[in-house]
């Protein structure tokens, strides 16, 4: 059979390809791909959200993690393959949904077919009671006064309605799938278009909205970092409580930044207070606390005697008692000093870790160090690591209570701890998209609900004289979703034409 | 009552739940088993005498209409119904206890998961018969309830920051009836695949075994499609009220955070499922093993997100 079919021709072929292409079976099939393709970026650490993490996973696994780097596994959602899947996905829907608007928008404009002649094969049927010939007319304003489309004929001396409802359900359907086209709109505007930063902000310090003042900066293509919104503010005062009780001992309970704001630097300054869920919106960015630790303060002598060091020095939590880590460093000082500074909120003698998240009975473990930290060398550094390749280990000290000195060996000079400050991580987002995009998936949802929840039917009337000449009204409907029912349609119209007399 | 004894009641209330449901999967059981058995039959002998000699006529007859292991079904739904008031009640009162939704912590959401499980299969009950199907949802019911109070049982205790939104309650309870409506479907599906493999062996005679009662295939078939018509819009609903969420605690709609991934991978195995649906040689067995899949990656983002995984979801207070 199929050897006597003429060849196909070029167009011929690309038409069967596209067919295939936009038919629901490679729908289906690229719709597993999506859903097994998006599951290691569950498993292995994603370079986006968590760059040091992925960073370990791959030195920690020599073999096999340069080869899953090159594979893009540590950043599954904008690698080649992912992103294949979804755009072959995105144009298979296009290629779909397209032609089926358009039939679709036909559809509407025609009227229903014809009825057919054998009433009683349909889903519902029956006879109606009494047999009125002008039920006919009753029922055809009925229909039409409730948005039904409605064919009206005549055919082997019967005289019949044909009537349909339910285009929404095709209609949602449609919108459903080209909303989800405008979702990606939205969210390619903000990958284009957006930015995000982190900063570090300690209890009275400022923060302006300058690149330079981040501590991390990413933007999209578009993103223009020399025009940033001019925003300013300061951080007045940042109140943490942790839960005392037995149950999840040390989780906490709440934490605020109180802060004062200006929108531009004309602007009045304004105070808010900011938390977990409730961002400071300003100027279109969004200001979100993120994290908090503590900053204790230090003052430094080196052997001269001078002070070279009054400030602060912001430490990463390293566990959910907040034990945490920083560094200082000072390479002017006389001689060169550098130190390992670990911050116990509360300090459990004898323990390397903190006891509660509250300052409790706050301490520092300190090792100084000599030697050039590496600072002139132009690499990059970390402000939170100290370089020791060149330098060498003096002393530690255990635990220094804040008020305490602690004398350096070798007459190197003194460190004293004053106290503590607290310090709030923010994240600051741009997502010009973001409007749209929660538009565009109220529309699908919508769509979606349509499309799963109108129903689509057909009913007939059809007036009739029997062989013995009496006057036939039947009526009869079909649902065309699956296992769906028009009995309700049929009970409503029958009692509209002739459950009550007409007036 | 103060909060000691409130959490008192509460746990009370769900062991005497478990332990009803417990009583309510042996009678769903018995009468299971029961289905397999042929009706009962009694035959009664007439003796006619007339001349010449004496006939015999046995009649047989079916002298009890009510079809074996009805009655067990019965009594396992009403016990049903009331294990699951003692969980309504148990739930409620761990709410009343932290002051709050209960769904806080690991153990309560899979309490009120489990509440939510039954919940939708009693609505359902109301309308139709699906006594046939008790006992695949009191097994998960239970089993979700036992995991609950042995690992992931916590006191209560205030939420933590992250979580005191009024979104934790639009954005969980959706997810809740979802996990109840999908495990519902799922059961369903896993019997349409029995049933459809009795029909295949049976080939056109009267099915036997196990799912002799139960609806054709094509009905529970039917009856899934249903059920995942009605809960694909309120997943997507959960998701798109956690990805505002989101937006507003973490600063991004979407960021590909394990939780979110899985709940993406979930969306697209049951759109999956409503595509197959209406696609020639997918509608059958293969649209229920979709469904099937489909509610295991639920699983794994309920189970293995929430305990394996490091995510920004992890609140299981385990």
């Amino acid at each position: 059979m199929s050897e006597q079919l003429p060849p196909l021709s070029t167009g011929g072929w690309f038409r069967w390809i596209w067919r295939q292409f936009t038919s629901m079976r490679t729908a289906l099939i690229l719709l597993f791909l999506l859903a097994i393709a998006s599951i290691p970026g569950s498993i292995f650490p994603q370079r986006g959200t968590n760059p040091l993490k992925t960073q370990e996973w791959i030195t920690g696994s020599p073999t096999w993690g340069p080869i899953l780097d090159r594979l893009g596994f540590f950043e599954v959602y904008s690698s080649p393959w992912f992103s294949a899947i979804y755009l072959l996905l995105f144009i298979s829907l296009i290629g779909c949904v397209l032609p089926r608007a358009a039939a679709h928008w036909r559809a509407m404009r025609t009227p229903p077919p014809a009825a057919p002649r054998n009433l009683a094969r349909m889903q519902s049927h029956e006879i109606l009671d009494p047999a009125d010939v002008d039920v006919i007319d009753r029922a055809d304003t009925f229909l039409r006064a409730h948005r039904w489309h409605v064919l009206r004929g005549e055919s082997d001396g019967a005289v019949w309605l044909s009537a349909e409802k339910g285009y929404l359900r095709e209609t949602g359907n449609l919108i459903f799938h080209l909303a989800l086209i405008l979702i990606l709109i939205g969210v390619a505007i903000g990958g284009l278009f957006g930015w995000k930063g982190n900063v570090i902000v300690k209890t009275g310090d400022g923060f302006s909205d300058t690149l330079t003042q981040y501590d991390a900066w990413g933007g999209g293509r578009f993103a223009d970092p020399a025009k940033l919104p001019p925003f300013t503010f300061t951080m007045t005062d940042f109140t943490v409580e942790f839960d005392r009780a037995v149950a999840q001992h040390g989780s906490p309970k709440l934490f605020k930044a109180d802060v004062s704001y200006k929108a531009n630097p004309d602007a009045t300054a304004e105070t808010t207070t900011i938390e977990v869920n409730h961002p400071l919106e300003v100027d279109g960015a969004k200001v979100f606390l993120v994290g908090h630790g503590y900053a204790p303060h230090f003052v430094v002598r080196d052997s001269t005697g001078e002070i070279v060091y009054d400030d602060t020095v912001v430490t990463l939590p390293q566990d959910g008692n907040f034990t945490s880590t920083g560094v200082i460093k000072l390479p002017d000082a006389s001689p060169q000093l550098g130190f390992d500074v670990v911050f116990y909120p509360t300090l459990q003698p004898g323990s390397i870790v903190s006891g509660f998240p509250a300052p409790d009975f706050p301490a520092t473990y300190l090792a100084a160090w000599t030697g050039d930290p590496g600072l002139d060398t132009g690499i990059p550094q970390s402000v939170y690591k100290l370089d020791k390749t060149h330098m060498t280990q003096i002393g530690r000290i255990p635990s220094l209570l804040p008020g305490q000195t602690w004398t350096l060996p070798n007459g190197a000079g003194s460190i004293s701890l004053v106290g503590y400050e607290r310090w709030a991580s923010f994240q600051i987002a741009f997502d010009p998209g973001k409007e749209f995009a929660l538009i565009a998936a109220v529309l699908a949802l919508s769509g979606l609900m349509l499309s799963l929840f109108v129903r689509r039917r057909r009913v007939w009337l059809k007036v009739s004289t029997d062989p013995n000449g009496t006057t036939v009204v039947e009526i009869a409907g079909l649902n065309r979703a699956e296992g769906g029912d028009v009995s309700a349609d049929i009970q409503i119209i029958t009692e509209a034409v002739v459950g009550k007399e007409t007036p | 009552m103060t909060p000691a004894e409130l959490a008192q009641a509460s746990n009370s209330a769900i062991y005497a739940s478990m332990l009803v449901l417990t009583l309510a999967m042996v009678f769903f059981a018995f009468s299971f088993a029961a289905g397999r058995r042929k009706p009962a039959v009694a035959s009664s002998t007439e003796v006619i005498e007339s001349e010449g000699g004496t006939a015999v006529i046995t009649r047989t007859e079916v002298i009890d209409p009510v079809i074996p292991g009805r009655r067990s079904a019965n009594i396992a739904m009403s016990l049903t119904w009331l294990g699951t008031g003692f969980l309504l009640l148990g739930v409620v009162l761990r709410g009343l206890w932290a002051g709050r939704v209960p769904w806080g912590n690991m153990y309560e959401f899979s309490i009120t998961a489990a509440l939510g499980i039954l919940v939708v299969f009693l609505g359902f009950s109301v309308k139709r018969d699906v006594r046939w199907l008790g006992i695949f949802i009191v097994i998960p019911a239970l089993l979700t309830l036992g995991l609950a109070v042995t690992v992931l049982y916590t006191e209560a205790a205030q939420l933590v920051p992250a979580l005191k939104s009024y979104w934790l309650v639009i954005h969980v309870s959706a997810a809740i009836i979802c996990s109840g409506a999908f495990t519902l479907a799922a059961a369903v599906s896993a019997l349409a695949l029995l049933r459809g493999h009795a029909e295949r062996k049976a080939d056109g005679a009267e099915v036997t075994g196990l799912t002799a009662r139960m609806p054709s295939q094509e009905r529970l078939q039917v009856m899934a499609n249903r059920i995942i018509a009605f809960t694909f819009p309120l997943w997507t609903f959960a998701v798109i009220a956690g990805a505002i969420w989101a937006e507003n605690a973490w600063g991004r709609y979407w960021g590909w955070d394990p939780k979110e991934t899985w709940a993406f991978i979930t969306w697209v195995v049951f759109a999956a499922y409503l595509h197959a649906r209406s696609t020639v040689g997918w509608r059958g067995n293969r649209a229920s093993w979709i469904a099937i899949i489909g509610w295991s990656t639920f699983l794994a983002n309920y189970f293995g997100v929430n305990l394996f995984i490091n995510s920004l979801h992890s609140y299981s207070g385990v």
